[in-house]
């Protein structure tokens, strides 16, 4: 029974930093714009996030660190793909790539280092109900803060003015034009947002999730997170809950290893990259389906009065 | 202030000084990166510009790397053509390495020495096989390319730890991960003894030419480019946009499965986790410096190449971590791209009150669109 918990804990914690990462590329894929990059954000973010926690040993510090990492990287994308009008495909492979390399190469003396003991966050009373307790209340803030944020996103694209304006920018930046609203202005702070969020979900890997700094440790998280808004077709409940759901397959390589289940660890470690493509292909079965609940102009460039 | 202003028609000039430009922009941070790391600059550009072209035995380490980023940027070239984001060939030129091993590490040094053939054609079956399966999802089930093909970059690197963790590891290896070493039969013949290159490079030439011919040359070359650049106009003609698809997949999966085997079977001689290194990620940016053009791709390699090898001199001999290599790398698509929008665009200086009141459109509070 306690496995159980020690599991469902587990997920929570995984689906967190998939969560918070897909909720990002949410935003600024429902104004119009993917980013490839998310996963060289994420590295990054990662490099910054530990390097703040060792020398300040704040984890809202590293947080913040990372957020202003990725947001910062994200700008530099979005200045590109929405004034200069580059293939967003490209850009953001190519802050993929620039991301690989530029963590590597700044976080080459952070390899040694290691993070002071990790403060733990029960919850007085809930966390000494048995299997509840373990399973549910002893997580760490972010946890909470992602279940949060999904509740405001998803509460804000629907009834805010802001949020249906992102929306229509996302849909229809021609029609948004016309109406006055500033496009790009209002893209680039969709991207730059989404990048904060992909950037606080790298600094969660290195500095709570593994805790330390490896190089490549994102190990595709980002990609995954990215075919998260896909799988959950743009909805922000339906993120949490897929990220769950692949916090899961990612846990489950740990928990049958426990078990004693004679299989060779590397197709335990498969599990989430193959899960990834196996309901990629379920969800995308139906194009219309995808087509329908898809922004309409995603990925599509936009230059006003040009 | 500075605007982009559309260009009557794309500027070919343009489209050349592009690789150029970026490459400027990457020499001026890198000099910059220099500076701040405290290390000479001019030694810095040495190693990268000048040691890695010095002699004739530079040159053949040049080739050595540049033989694989060849291969798999001609297969992304059309691919990128075709309008197909294939950007897990990592992932194919793996399982070129390991269909190629697999056969490899079972021939006696008594073999013939045309089994080197049949090992290459293993190497590119197994690209093919592997390529093959992203097309079989985004065919059947629409399944995007990009996240599928990366998706199984993870799952080809542990499958080859699998391999040479467990089934196919040496018994007499002291438990190192890793193949047997190849029988001698079995390697890539050398051009000129005392050098790595090997006839890759020579396989490597003929594939330029072939894919130039391809692109330029054939009408189903023409077929696969029109599919991607616009859909509507080829279908048409008649055109497939599934055999485009196909074509452009096979091609590059195989192209990438022949790279990791001449790897496997060249400089490597066996199977270790460390197979992989980068070089499926690094031809994409091979392929659009290189204007997703065959002969512009030899040329952007070359740089490339000398990118790792400058790389690999900074860190023995300036105390500089390898992975500048990767910054530089990425630095340089990225300048690419940011450059290339002069193609399309030129700049104009204009006055900023000329556009101020035209530029707010009316806005009508309360009206129904």
């Amino acid at each position: 029974m306690n496995e159980i918990a020690l599991l469902v804990a587990a997920t929570l914690n995984a689906g967190t930093v998939l969560a918070i990462a897909a909720l990002g590329l949410l935003i600024n894929e429902r104004a119009g714009i993917v980013n490839l990059g998310a996963e060289g954000l994420m590295l990054v973010a990662a490099v910054a996030g530990f390097a703040t926690a060792v020398h300040s040993g704040s984890d809202w510090l590293a947080f913040g660190a990372g957020a202003l990492a990725g947001a910062a990287l994200a700008a530099v994308f979005g200045l590109l793909v929405i004034w200069l009008n580059t293939n967003q495909y490209a850009t953001g492979l190519a802050l993929s790539l620039f991301g690989a390399g530029f963590s590597a190469f700044v976080g080459q003396p952070l390899t040694r280092e290691r993070l002071g003991e990790r403060a733990s966050f029960d919850i007085p009373f809930l966390s000494d109900i048995p299997l509840i307790g373990p399973a549910l209340f002893k997580q760490h803030p972010m946890v909470w803060i992602a279940i949060a944020l999904t509740v405001a996103l998803a509460w804000w694209l629907t009834h805010s003015r802001s949020g249906l304006i992102l929306r229509a920018v996302g849909e229809s930046p021609e029609s948004a034009h016309a109406l006055g609203y500033p496009v790009r202005k209002i893209r680039l702070a969709a991207v730059m947002v989404g990048g904060a969020l992909c950037g606080v979900a790298g600094a969660y890997i290195s500095v709570v999730y593994t805790p330390l700094w490896v190089e490549g440790m994102v190990a595709g998280k980002g990609w995954i997170a990215l075919a998260l808004t896909t799988f959950a077709t743009w909805k922000p409940a339906r993120v949490l809950a897929g990220a769950y759901l692949f916090g899961g397959v990612t846990m489950l390589q740990f928990t049958l290893q426990g078990q004693g289940v004679q299989v060779p660890s590397q197709f335990l470690v498969m599990l989430p990259y193959l899960a990834t493509i196996l309901v990629l292909v379920l969800i995308s079965r139906n194009a219309a389906w995808i087509k329908a609940n898809m922004p309409a102009s995603l990925g599509k460039a936009f230059s006003p009065g040009g | 202030m500075l605007k982009l202003e559309t260009r009557a028609s794309p500027s070919n000039t343009m489209a050349l000084a592009s690789p150029l430009i970026a490459l400027a922009v990457t020499v001026a941070v890198g000099i910059v990166l220099f500076v701040l790391l405290g290390k000479d600059p001019l030694l810095g550009l040495q190693m990268f510009f000048i040691e890695p072209v010095k002699s004739g035995y530079a040159w053949s380490e040049i080739a050595v790397k540049a033989v694989p980023l060849i291969l798999i940027a001609l297969g992304l070239a059309l691919c990128y053509r075709a309008n197909v984001w294939n950007i897990g060939a990592e992932g194919q030129y793996i399982l070129g390495a390991i269909f190629a091993g697999g056969i490899a590490m079972q021939i006696d040094a008594d073999a013939p020495r045309a089994i080197v053939v049949v090992i290459l054609v293993a190497g590119v079956l197994g690209g093919m096989v592997w390529a093959g399966i992203t097309a079989v999802l985004r065919d059947r089930f629409n399944a995007n390319e990009i996240l599928v093909s990366l998706m199984l970059v993870y799952v080809a690197e542990m499958l080859l730890s699998y391999l040479v963790y467990g089934p196919w590891r040496d018994p007499n290896g002291f438990n190192f991960p890793q193949t047997v070493t190849f029988a001698k039969v079995t390697q890539v013949p050398r051009i000129f003894s005392g050098l790595r290159v090997n006839i890759g490079l020579i396989i490597a030439l003929v594939a330029v030419a072939g894919m130039a011919v391809f692109l330029f040359r054939l009408f189903r070359g023409m077929q696969a480019q029109v599919g991607g650049l616009a859909p509507l106009a080829a279908r048409y003609g008649g055109f497939s946009s599934r055999s485009a698809l196909w074509t452009a997949l096979l091609t590059s999966g195989g192209l990438a499965g022949l790279a990791g085997a001449l790897e496997a079977t060249g400089p490597l001689g066996q199977l270790t986790p460390y197979v992989p290194v980068g070089y499926g990620f690094a031809a994409i940016i091979v392929a659009y410096v290189g204007r997703l053009n065959p002969l512009g791709i030899v040329f952007s390699a070359i740089l490339m190449s000398m990118f790792y090898i400058g790389g690999e001199l900074a860190q023995s001999r300036m105390q500089l971590p390898k992975s500048i290599t990767g910054v530089f790398q990425g630095l340089l698509l990225f300048s690419l791209l940011a450059s290339d929008t002069l193609i399309v665009y030129r700049m104009r200086w204009v006055r900023r009150p000329v556009r101020a009141e035209v530029s707010k459109p009316a806005r009508i509070e309360g009206a129904n669109a």
